[in-house]
């Protein structure tokens, strides 16, 4: 099986190399809810039936949960998320004083946790992590991706596109061989989307779970057979500002739904 | 506290059929996958879902490994009279978790 | 990790072992019939959840869509012809797939305060098969209705490491 969707990958590859990479004309920038079936996206705008909600509702628990030695609840200091975290998620990642660079939604609230709440940091991926950055996320729901306007994060962006477009792996592909030159194609049954980072956290049905926009990229360096940066690397960091400027002005929809 | 949506209405006309839908967060591990070492995930799954309301249960489920993760059941009631719809949902260990909710009948 | 599809072959080669185990401890295991070591057939499951009652076509419609983008989650609605009444109703529907490691997807026990016969759910099939839906009525008879799906899989396949 593997060795088929190998084969598939220099199928792909070879196409590539026929279309010259160009980036998302505006006109044509499209959510990945856009190319599911239709069953899928009913999951997706369904509260009731959209698995997401789960994790929306244990981050609201969190939100309101006293932590660590300062003993303090995230709603102790910003109060209703609903009045206080709307659009955060949608101009994320920020510059962040403390460590000279960009910091993403999960970063952001690990740091508030040592600072402020003086807590251990929630693990990657762990379900903790993930219900308050989803939480925090779907404040911003319905909001047009509107990256900060910060000159400090310009080089980082940059450093993003640069990754975006970089090949990498034992199948030579880039991000942007997909996700740019093919997207609307088929790779194998999947169609390939564009790469938009508006609904994450989401829940993908195969993972059967929601998960962060970072194990999403991890998937796909293990896709094109790179080694994958781990899970709260810079890099990663710097191709989510990057995804966030390519997808202005689309809505935020998580937690979404994905196949 | 269990981790769970559950909709139903807040009010119903006495004898008007109402949609209930009831999702928990629960992995349903089959017992058939393996983990990164090689070793098999031992089965973990919500075994029993039961409905309560108006002193019996009214609509009960058998789940197997091959119901989703964070299973999602939608069925119907007659309301009857206002009070609390339960919610129980029983794992391998025999441990249950419990949500309710209330529905006013007129 | 999550592909469902790779269950279906890790199965049996616990089992054999199991019965190899057995079979070292000297337990009677001489001849364990073919059936013992695969799962039973969707007929066969079916057979068990009606007690060998003969089972009619109709009265009962299974909806699963053609296409499947994830075999993980499916959405599916049956809903069985049925006044609901406390005279004429629907008591169990069972849902049965043909190729999942096991037969049985989920039982549901319905009566007449249900108002309706109509139930919806989410299930896990692992790869393109059958699907049926049987349901008893409380004059003891069987109907069914079964549909078939068609999953596709995804192409870039989750992290092992």
């Amino acid at each position: 099986m593997r060795a088929l969707w190998g084969l598939a990958g220099v199928a792909v590859a070879f196409v590539c190399s026929m279309v010259a990479a160009t980036g998302l004309e505006n006109g044509e920038k499209r959510s990945g809810f856009d190319f599911m079936t239709p069953e899928t996206q009913a999951l997706q705008t369904d509260d009731m039936s959209n698995p997401g909600m789960l994790w929306v509702l244990q981050g609201e628990q969190l939100w309101q949960q006293p932590e660590g030695r300062a003993e303090i609840a995230c709603a102790g200091c910003h109060g209703d998320a609903g009045q206080t975290m709307g659009g955060v998620a949608a101009r994320y990642p920020a510059f962040d004083e403390a460590i000279g660079r960009p910091i993403d939604l999960a970063g952001r609230i690990n740091s508030c946790r040592a600072a402020r709440q003086r807590a251990e940091p929630l693990a990657p991926e762990s379900d903790e992590l993930l219900a308050l950055t989803t939480y925090v996320a779907h404040q911003s729901r319905g909001m047009p991706v509107a990256p900060a306007t910060d000159a400090r994060i310009a080089p980082f962006r940059d450093n993003g596109r640069r990754l975006f477009q970089s090949r990498i792996g034992q199948l030579d592909l880039s991000c942007a061989s997909c996700h740019d030159a093919n997207w609307g194609r088929r790779l194998g049954g999947s169609v390939i989307p564009q790469a938009h980072p508006n609904g994450y956290p989401l829940y993908r049905l195969e993972w059967q779970a929601v998960g962060s926009l970072q194990r999403r990229l991890r998937n796909c360096m293990i896709g094109v057979r790179a080694e994958p940066f781990a899970f709260g690397a810079p890099e990663f960091v710097d191709l989510e500002l990057y995804l966030m400027e390519r997808a202005r002005g689309l809505p935020i929809e998580t937690p979404g739904v994905r196949p | 506290m269990a981790r769970a949506l559950i909709n139903v209405p807040k009010t119903a006309r006495r004898g008007e059929i109402v949609e209930i839908r009831a999702m928990i967060a629960h992995p349903m591990e089959t017992g058939y996958r393996m983990g990164t070492n090689g070793a098999s995930i031992p089965r973990d799954i919500i075994r029993r879902f039961a409905c309560g309301y108006d002193g019996e249960e009214v609509f009960s489920a058998e789940l197997f490994p091959a119901m989703s993760a964070n299973p999602f059941i939608a069925f119907t009631l007659v309301a009857t009279a206002s009070g609390a719809i339960t919610f129980a949902w029983t794992d391998d260990a025999g441990e249950t978790q419990t949500v309710s909710a209330e529905m006013a009948v007129s | 990790m999550g592909d469902p599809s790779r269950s279906h072959g890790l199965s049996l080669p616990v089992r054999r072992r199991q019965v190899l185990a057995a079979g070292l401890a000297g337990l009677v295991v001489v001849s364990l019939p073919r059936s013992a070591l695969a799962r039973p057939s969707l007929e066969e499951a079916i057979k068990t959840f009606t007690g060998g009652a003969e089972v009619l076509d109709g009265r009962v419609r299974l909806e699963l869509p053609p296409l499947v983008e994830n075999g993980n989650a499916v959405g599916v609605t049956i809903a069985a012809e049925s006044p609901m009444t406390a005279a004429d109703h629907v008591i169990r529907i069972g849902l049965f797939n043909e190729k999942n490691p096991e037969a049985n997807v989920v039982i549901f026990h319905l009566g007449s305060r249900s108002g309706r016969a109509k139930v919806s759910t989410r299930i896990r099939l692992a790869t393109s098969q059958v699907v049926v839906a049987v349901a008893e009525m409380s004059d003891g008879s069987f109907w069914s209705s079964r549909a078939s799906a068609i999953v596709t899989l995804a192409a870039c396949i989750e992290d092992l490491s």
